[in-house]
């Protein structure tokens, strides 16, 4: 059923660090393993060795540049997937019930049964979390692993979404957000998390970490101030070819 | 968003097709036997058909009527619902005026009704949609349905009805294009409220993937808005102005009737091109494009 639920008494999502992502992609490629060779349609590729590669990916790493009024710019990697949201624009559009929020966890999932291949939900959303299978014909998304984090036949250690379970980093975070005492709810509220579009009233459940401002270059030689300042003028040869280049 | 032929085709046809049926039932004109066989087939051959053109861009149409059980929460649900009633309804309104020569006019009300609400529930589908901020304003039913009911009247021949209607019809068209320029940015979404980036400018710097994907195939859709201006003027010339000097001659026939739905069908198709071309999605945010 398309109706969300009130409230999930668990919101399992991602926290996700933009101070330690190093933009290795190795998420990128922990989710497209995982997600097509396990549960629901294979994430497809079309002409992946020709001229003009393309596939579904449920999970892509974006970078931006940060140019402040002064100092250097600053280059932050931003992996993005589905936020889970509380007020999902994905599910309510969906026309067969296909699209579902969990009642129990608040994950967001597709049945791939019952997906007629509109696409209404990839335009619903604003963060271009899902993806139309090329080849299948149905709609793909991040399921928080489901196949993994419930999975007793994995050992525990591996009993979270493939993209937390690889990064070297540990710019990913997994975990309940409902719970105040989580830790990553704690992480939340200890560096300011914080929601992607938030004027959009979708409430996201996953949480971005901001990046930590950089230290920059002070001076720190006391005595440069008393020093002579470097000549600007050239001297030698050059100052030679800099007076005879005026005299033209 | 891409301007896909069978979404065009489809709000285009529809559109004109269940206008049409608005006045059929209505009893304008009040026909019946063979001339009514005619303006019902042609009224069945747009909606049908352009019902049958959105099916085209399904990934599985043989699931399609699983789009039925979802009418509580979502408007392409409804849109069936409202699709089906309507042909319905008007099919047995259709039966009593070609076969037996009588109009059952609560029936015909019914269906007009119905016909109207398919056209609303159409409109609302792009409405609801806050990540399409160009689409996500009061004037984009009103254009749907003054649009629709400007090509049923001109189809239905009611010439007076339709050079009124055609002219709010371009009133609400103009006033669709305006206010959606201003839309995305009134929204208030911008690559720092995407990215939640801030202490400085905030700029795309590289793509997550050095090819292109489904998401800037379908939402990020630039190409088409290159002739945006010239369309615009294409399609209110075509679309609402010169059918409207048309069916203002005096005595006009056939002829000019049929000139006028044919510079219509022209006009709104150029119309239709830009309601998808021109709009931006806010995923275009996140790729340093707008839309």
């Amino acid at each position: 059923m398309t109706s969300l639920p009130k409230d999930t008494p668990r919101k399992l999502g991602l926290v996700i660090d933009l101070d330690t992502c190093v933009g290795c992609q190795a998420c990128v490629i922990a989710c497209k393993g995982w997600n097509t060779e396990n549960y629901g349609a294979p994430l497809s590729d079309q002409d992946p060795y020709g001229a003009d590669p393309s596939g579904t990916f449920l999970n892509r790493v974006h970078g931006y540049e940060i140019t402040p009024d002064q100092g250097a710019a600053q280059l932050v990697h931003f992996p993005k997937s589905c936020l889970h949201c509380e007020d999902a624009p994905c599910v309510t559009v969906c026309p067969t019930g296909a699209s579902y929020k969990r009642a129990e966890d608040g994950i967001v999932l597709v049945n791939e049964t019952d997906c007629i291949g509109c696409g209404l939900c990839a335009w619903a959303c604003p963060y271009g979390a899902r993806e139309m299978d090329q080849t299948a014909g149905v709609m793909k998304k991040c399921t928080l692993c489901i196949d993994r984090i419930y999975n007793e036949n994995l050992p525990e250690q591996d009993r979270e979404p493939a993209c937390v379970r690889t990064c070297p980093a540990g710019a990913r975070h997994f975990g309940d957000l409902a719970d105040p005492d989580s830790a990553v709810s704690q992480l939340v509220a200890e560096r300011g998390g914080f929601d992607l579009m938030p004027e959009m009233g979708t409430k996201p459940v996953n949480k971005y970490l901001p990046p930590r401002p950089k230290d920059r270059l002070e001076e720190t030689d006391i005595l440069a101030p008393f020093l002579d300042p470097v000549a600007d003028s050239p001297q030698g040869f050059l100052g030679w070819l800099d007076r005879a280049l005026d005299r033209l | 968003m891409h301007p896909a032929p069978s979404v065009i085709l489809f709000t285009t046809l529809s559109g004109l097709g269940f206008g049409l049926l608005i006045f059929l039932g209505l009893g304008f004109p009040p026909v019946t036997g063979w001339v009514a066989f005619v303006f019902f087939l042609i009224a069945y051959a747009l909606s049908v058909g352009g019902l049958l053109a959105s099916t085209f861009h399904l990934g599985h149409p043989e699931r399609a009527l699983k789009a039925f059980s979802q009418w509580r929460t979502s408007w392409l649900s409804r849109e069936a619902w409202a699709a089906v009633a309507a042909l319905v309804t008007m099919g047995l309104y259709a039966l009593g005026a070609v076969f037996f020569g009588t109009h059952l006019v609560p029936l015909g009300w019914i269906g007009a009704a119905l016909s109207l609400a398919t056209i609303f529930t159409t409109s609302m589908i792009y409405t609801q949609l806050g990540s399409v901020p160009r689409w996500n304003q009061l004037l984009t039913p009103l254009h749907f349905l003054s649009a629709a009911l400007a090509g049923g009247a001109l189809l239905a021949g009611q010439l007076l009805v339709a050079a009124i209607l055609l002219l709010v019809a371009l009133m609400i068209q103009l006033g669709h294009w305006s206010v959606g320029d201003k839309r995305f940015a009134e929204a208030g979404h911008t690559i720092a409220t995407a990215t939640g980036l801030s202490g400085g400018q905030v700029r795309a710097f590289s793509p997550p993937h050095t090819g292109s994907n489904y998401l800037l195939r379908e939402m990020v859709h630039v190409v088409g808005r290159k002739h945006a201006r010239k369309l615009r003027i294409l399609a209110a010339l075509l679309g609402y102005g010169l059918p409207l000097v048309l069916v203002l001659v005096p005595g006009a026939g056939h002829l000019l009737g049929g000139l006028a739905i044919l510079a219509h069908v022209v006009g709104m198709a150029a119309s239709r091109w830009l309601f998808f071309a021109e709009a931006e999605h806010v995923v275009g945010l996140y790729y340093g494009k707008r839309g």
